[in-house]
């Protein structure tokens, strides 16, 4: 597989171990000059811990790497930035208020003079040939707060050029990029391919990765699932690759069939997302999964549900009550509480007591002659504390000081003290162990079959198919379809997931 | 929080004995009402100015808000006989009516608080001169009025009561910030906005209304300053005290970042500035190193306190790396 011209760069048995989990297991990678290898999986397959692993920001816990014939145990940022390994970021890395030239050179501008002064022409005639390169339609002295979305990626490529790039990696380039604009990047990297430099594309869009890439390495748990050579490659072949694992039964049925509706989300567009309106629809006793790929939208929508900001239009109803939620405290009052995905951000305050989080939503229950009374704090996150089984010797600790899933807990144990009607989970059970999950789950179970709603955001398969009754599928800010149970499958998620229909079987 | 008053509190008691000992003055009747006056004076604006800074923000407009508010409150009274306590409630009205601009300028046009008051700063300090046409303001001569004057520089048994006025304010503003629900929602805010929004809280309106204090509290010292000198001179009546009021709520134990500070800090902060004063006119320190004295403690005095929160975040991380340990066995 490996052409005429050696790149050289050569991953032998890659693992990395953090603690309680292996994030990569013996991956082994070569990367010739001039190839464009498609680099796919999904959420948490290993694709970012093996991209930092080559862009030197970790260092693998076993395995070789070599360059040029050059074998080492791991790589410093400096070494891949020698060995010309320069990366195009999903979130992009440019400073809006300077110009395109200052960009592109910054930490190593061209001087002159025995002050060091900055010297702008020299650094001007340098970018230009290096936009030419990538077909950029600005010039050097171009501010970059005057470039799209799009030019901004054009200029990270020159910038990675400027460097002597031999292999550039792209993290989901196209995620934020229009039609046309995907179309030019896609002639971007063949031109880089014909200049001899290797391409790295990590993508969710099967359909742009099946038309740029020579070859794809399929990560699936860590492990490398797979290979398709260019005339291998077809949409099926990839996700049959990218799942394919036996999943534990976590599943426990409600205690009655569905009833009424209890949340409706008509049309509902997101700033994030404008380009497609989600619609669905959450039944009395059923737990509803919503699954999708990492930046499909979904933790945009469950927060302009909640009135937490960014939505564009569209109807939300609880219990049949129309809520248009203009801040949380209004969908709060209605009775809609969201556990939010970031729960160190917008979930606690890490340095507040437990008792304060847990009551902070609610502080006017705690009045005792128009003051805050702290004996009734303690009181109501006593109970919460047994309900949930908190670890926690005394509720009056900081937050800060409890692990993953029992500052989870304290999370719920804010809204479970009040009056819930419907609760979003967003990614609930991210970064928590085993034990608490389970407890999660369970509660979420008792939740729905009280009646109250409950809706699950989660990019974890095993999860979302383990404990839903009913999944919709996200993408691009719309729902791309709705499963039954009959028809849960990792297969069926991620075909929908990617944008495609699923077959009548 | 009560640990750092305790130790406000000690360092006020030890600099005192201190002075006592190179000059007996320092106890004498007639030195503590004169300072316990300018800490009820300087005092009340620094309650308002912890509320501000409790919220991540800072107002810098506080002394121009004084001089522009003294001024109108003296035309009002000795100009235009407007009833004294008529013009009271105007005076605060008014300083409302500033902290409410304050507010929805830094929360619905997301300014920066810092742009807004110090424009703010600008401008009152700019209406008082001009108004003025940088004549003195005063009150007639041979004018009194004996309940007002009674009210805010009258004493009662020796105790001046602009300080009994500053006791009144921070023992209310007590349970506003430590003891209601507000208050609560205050801390919350100060400390993770994002956080306190999601649960329900209203960031907006707590924000505002921490400026509205604020301002109401200038309000209030304009008064009190007012009939204090007994005319005001719109250039330099109030300048720099909004930096007093800052560093009464630094030294205090408030932190610029928010969230944390408390009523008992802010006031013993003011009483340690007037204090420092106090010691450099009865030590014979020539009055010009005033700024001096009182930056090098407070500079000393926060690096202490920011060791000493360091030292204790450490040994609170490895004790609960401790604890940490058996759990991590049992799972």
């Amino acid at each position: 597989m490996s052409g005429p011209q050696e790149l050289g760069l050569r991953f032998q048995g890659i693992t990395k171990v953090y603690p309680g989990v292996v994030a990569l297991k013996d991956v082994s990678l070569n990367i010739s000059a001039g190839e464009v290898v498609g680099l796919i999986g999904e959420n948490g397959a290993g694709k970012s811990t093996l991209m930092k692993i080559l862009g030197g920001v970790i260092t693998p816990t076993n395995g070789s790497i070599s360059i040029d014939g050059k074998v080492c145990r791991g790589l410093t940022v400096a070494e891949s930035q020698a060995a010309g390994i320069a990366f195009v970021h999903q979130e992009l890395n440019t400073l809006d208020n300077l110009d395109v030239a200052a960009n592109v050179f910054l930490g190593r501008e061209k001087t002159h003079g025995r002050w060091r002064l900055i010297d702008r022409k020299a650094m001007r005639d340098a970018v230009q040939p290096l936009l030419d390169r990538v077909g950029a339609q600005f010039g050097p002295d171009t501010p970059v707060a005057a470039l799209s979305l799009a030019e901004q990626q054009l200029l990270e490529i020159a910038k990675a050029l400027s460097m002597d790039a031999r292999l550039v990696i792209m993290d989901e380039p196209t995620s934020s990029l229009t039609f046309s604009e995907t179309n030019n990047l896609l002639n971007v990297i063949a031109d880089l391919k014909a200049q001899g430099i290797a391409v790295v594309f990590i993508s969710h869009r099967l359909g742009e990765v099946e038309e740029c890439v020579d070859r794809i390495v399929v990560l699936r748990d860590g492990r490398v699932a797979g290979h398709l050579a260019r005339g291998e490659i077809s949409h099926d072949a990839m996700i049959r690759l990218m799942i394919g694992r036996d999943l534990k039964s976590l599943y426990t049925p409600p205690k009655a069939p569905p009833g009424g509706p209890l949340l409706s989300v008509r049309n509902v567009r997101t700033q994030a997302k404008p380009a497609n309106a989600a619609n669905f629809e959450l039944r009395r006793g059923e737990i509803l999964g919503v699954a999708g790929l990492i930046g499909a939208g979904r933790t945009e929508l469950a927060e302009a549900i909640f009135g937490a900001g960014g939505k564009l239009s569209g109807q939300v109803r609880v219990n049949g009550a129309p809520l248009d939620a203009g801040s949380p405290a209004e969908a709060i009052a209605a009775g809609l509480y969201l556990v939010p995905e970031d729960r160190k951000r917008t979930g606690l305050i890490l340095e507040f007591p437990i008792c304060e989080n847990v009551t902070m939503a609610n502080l006017r229950s705690c009045l005792r002659n128009g003051i805050v009374s702290r004996s009734r704090q303690i009181e109501i996150s006593e109970q919460q504390r047994r309900n949930l089984s908190i670890k926690t010797p005394d509720v009056r600790n900081a937050a800060q000081a409890m692990s993953g899933g029992n500052q989870q807990k304290v999370v719920l144990a804010k809204w479970l003290s009040m009056d819930p009607k419907v609760i979003i989970f967003d990614e609930p059970t991210r970064g928590i162990d085993v034990g608490s999950k389970s407890e999660i789950y369970k509660l979420m179970r008792e939740l729905s079959d009280r009646g109250v709603g409950v809706v699950m955001i989660s990019s974890d398969m095993e999860e979302v198919i383990g404990v839903s009754d009913r999944i919709v599928v996200m993408r691009d800010g719309g729902i791309s379809g709705e499963l039954q149970r009959s028809d849960f499958s990792e297969h069926n998620i991620l075909t929908l997931a990617v944008g495609k229909a699923l077959e009548e079987a | 929080m009560q640990k750092k008053d305790l130790g406000l509190a000690i360092l006020i008691i030890v600099v005192g004995a201190v002075v006592y000992l190179r000059n007996p003055l320092f106890l004498s009747p007639i030195n503590l009402g004169n300072t316990a006056n300018l800490v009820g004076l300087f005092g009340i604006f620094a309650i308002g100015q912890g509320f501000v800074i409790m919220t991540g923000g800072i107002d810098l407009s506080v002394g121009s808000v004084i001089a522009l508010l003294g001024v109108l409150f003296v035309e009002m009274v000795g100009r235009y006989g407007v009833p004294w306590p008529a013009a009271v409630a105007i005076t605060i009205a008014l300083g409302a009516m500033i902290g409410l601009a304050h507010g929805i300028l830094i929360t619905r046009f997301k300014m920066q608080p810092f742009v807004v008051t110090l424009c703010g700063l600008l401008i009152y300090r700019g209406v008082a001169r001009g108004y003025t046409a940088e004549a003195t303001a005063g009150f007639p001569f041979g004018a009194s009025y004996p309940q007002l004057e009674w009210l805010t520089i009258g004493r009662s048994y020796g105790i001046p009561h602009s300080f009994v006025a500053m006791i009144i304010i921070a023992a209310v503003m007590w349970f506003v910030l430590h003891q209601s629900v507000f208050g609560r929602h205050l801390y919350a805010v100060g400390k993770n906005d994002e956080a306190a929004r999601f649960s329900g809280i209203r960031s907006g309106f707590v924000i505002t209304s921490a400026y509205v204090i604020c301002s109401v509290l200038a309000a209030v010292a304009a008064i009190y300053f007012a009939m204090f000198t007994k005319s005001v001179q719109p250039s330099s009546h109030g300048n720099f005290y909004e930096l007093y009021a800052i560093a009464a709520a630094v030294l205090g134990g408030f932190s610029l970042r928010g969230g944390e500070g408390s009523i008992v800090g802010v006031v013993l902060g003011a009483v340690l500035l007037q204090e420092l004063q106090n010691l450099v006119n009865l030590l014979g320190i020539p009055s010009s190193l005033n700024f001096a004295v009182m930056g090098t403690v407070i500079l000393l005095g926060v690096l202490a306190d920011q060791q000493l929160a360091a030292y204790r975040a450490k040994k609170r991380a490895a004790q609960a790396f401790e604890r940490l340990q058996p759990e991590g066995a049992e799972n």
